[in-house]
């Protein structure tokens, strides 16, 4: 039995301690905003925050999560006013499929929590480790970079 | 679900773990940032029967500056701490140099230095790094502990000196001597795959800047990380003028002797292995020589 809180909402639940934690999130919590691409730690898909920090949750298991604090992209809008990141994706293109996106968003939230004002070379690394095979990373970056001017827009959503 | 089932223990003291290892050994497998272990799993390449998760081990989670100089570091540290410490910032430069070079940040966040270490992937960072540092690893099972240098402990592929019922618990690493030129360098496609071909190096220099002593270590050009012993021999007494590093950047890429794969030709590596060791030793002179003007 493991007990984790997922968006500020407590959730306990008996898994299968071979079950990831991105499994766990869609299939046993229905949070299907966490997506899975790769399913080896290689394409960022999944990421969320684990404790605060970005993690692939693919290649953690359920068990692990055990006690954690967790934010997956359903943290991010209040109803239907969406977070300043997703709004900034949507004003500079920055999906068209949205596979990738809650990898990347998540992404985005962790670096912009450590470094309120990255350089462009800054967001570059840091996405570097969530791969989009159809929009194109300069829409993504531009997005990134438009929350990061916004004053309000830096903690929303932490 | 993606891995085979497995059995799963999740001990929160360490004697326990050493318990565990000490009955099952061989079958069992060792879980701690899981950044390599569980996509194994999830492709079941890895089907281990059981899972010792050492992640509540928290005693193995530690930075800390020895009355020497140097530093202890527990082997569950993630790589994303040691990036951040500011112990291993004033202490161990080079260290704190590599941190960023391994993965990207998530990785980092759940990767730790031990898992790193065990795991001795060819191309990481971390075991090459510990060899030109002069680290020692402390292995403890449930009868016994030794401490084993990192020149000892790596020995092929994936293959390390840990036997079975030894769990990596402690990572030493000697006094970093100030004044000293040092650079970590690799090439890789895209930032954070892994590395191509990669290179750690230290050298000690005297008032008119003639190396006395050299260490080259290179990665992910053999099965395990590669002291460039010839490279390091004419370094001796040499001091670095264009001429010489063209030399040095032949005497490099006759001593190598990787392999090719999908990634790189070996011919490649031989030469971009070159250029590599001649550039990471320009920038270390470079850096040296700006903290002494200062």
């Amino acid at each position: 039995m493991i007990k984790v809180t997922v968006n500020g909402r407590t959730y306990e639940r008996l898994v299968e301690v071979r079950m990831t934690l991105a499994d766990f999130l869609r299939q046993e919590l229905d949070l299907t905003g966490t997506h899975l691409g790769c399913e080896h730690g290689v394409c960022g898909a999944c990421t969320i925050l684990v404790s605060g920090e970005a993690v692939r949750s693919c290649i953690m298991l359920a068990v692990q999560a055990d006690g954690a604090e967790l934010l997956t992209v359903e943290s991010l809008a209040e109803g239907d006013e969406l977070h300043p990141l997703q709004r900034a994706f949507q004003d500079q293109h920055a999906l068209q499929c949205g596979f990738c996106t809650p990898g990347f968003l998540m992404t985005a939230c962790a670096l912009l929590r450590d470094n309120p004002a990255p350089t462009r070379a800054e967001v570059r690394e840091a996405i570097s480790g969530n791969i989009c095979r159809c929009t194109g990373y300069q829409p993504i970056i531009n997005a990134i970079l438009q929350v990061s001017s916004e004053p309000e827009g830096k903690t929303k959503g932490e | 679900m993606k891995p085979a089932p497995f059995e799963y223990f999740a001990p929160v003291e360490l004697q326990e773990a050493l318990d565990l290892l000490e009955r099952y050994g061989d079958e069992a497998k060792i879980l701690a940032g899981g950044q390599s272990l569980m996509p194994l799993m999830n492709l079941r390449l890895a089907r281990p029967g059981l899972i010792i998760d050492i992640n509540r081990l928290s005693s193995l989670d530690t930075i800390t500056a020895t009355p020497e100089g140097g530093l202890t570091i527990g082997a569950l540290t993630r790589q994303r701490a040691l990036e951040r410490s500011k112990i291993v910032q004033e202490q161990n430069p080079i260290l704190a140099a590599a941190m960023p070079l391994i993965g990207h940040f998530q990785i980092r966040n759940r990767g730790t230095i031990g898992g790193s270490l065990v795991h001795a992937d060819p191309a990481a960072e971390l075991p090459a790094v510990s060899l030109l540092l002069g680290a020692e690893f402390l292995l403890r099972s449930k009868s016994a502990v030794r401490v084993v240098p990192a020149a000892e402990f790596f020995l092929s592929y994936l293959t390390t000196a840990i036997r079975p019922a030894e769990l990596l618990t402690e990572i030493r690493l000697p006094k970093w001597p100030s004044g000293e030129a040092w650079a970590v360098q690799e090439i890789a496609r895209r930032k954070g795959d892994f590395a191509l071909i990669g290179v750690a190096l230290r050298a000690e220099l005297d008032a008119e800047e003639t190396i006395q002593k050299a260490v080259i270590v290179m990665f992910g050009v053999d099965s395990k990380p590669l002291r460039m012993e010839r490279a390091e021999a004419i370094l001796k007494g040499r001091r670095i003028s264009e001429a010489f590093l063209r030399e040095l950047s032949g005497v490099v890429a006759e001593e190598l002797q990787p392999d090719s794969d999908i990634h790189a030709s070996a011919a490649y590596r031989k030469e971009v292995g070159g250029v590599l060791v001649r550039r990471a030793l320009e920038s270390a002179l470079a850096n040296v020589k700006e903290t002494r003007t200062h």
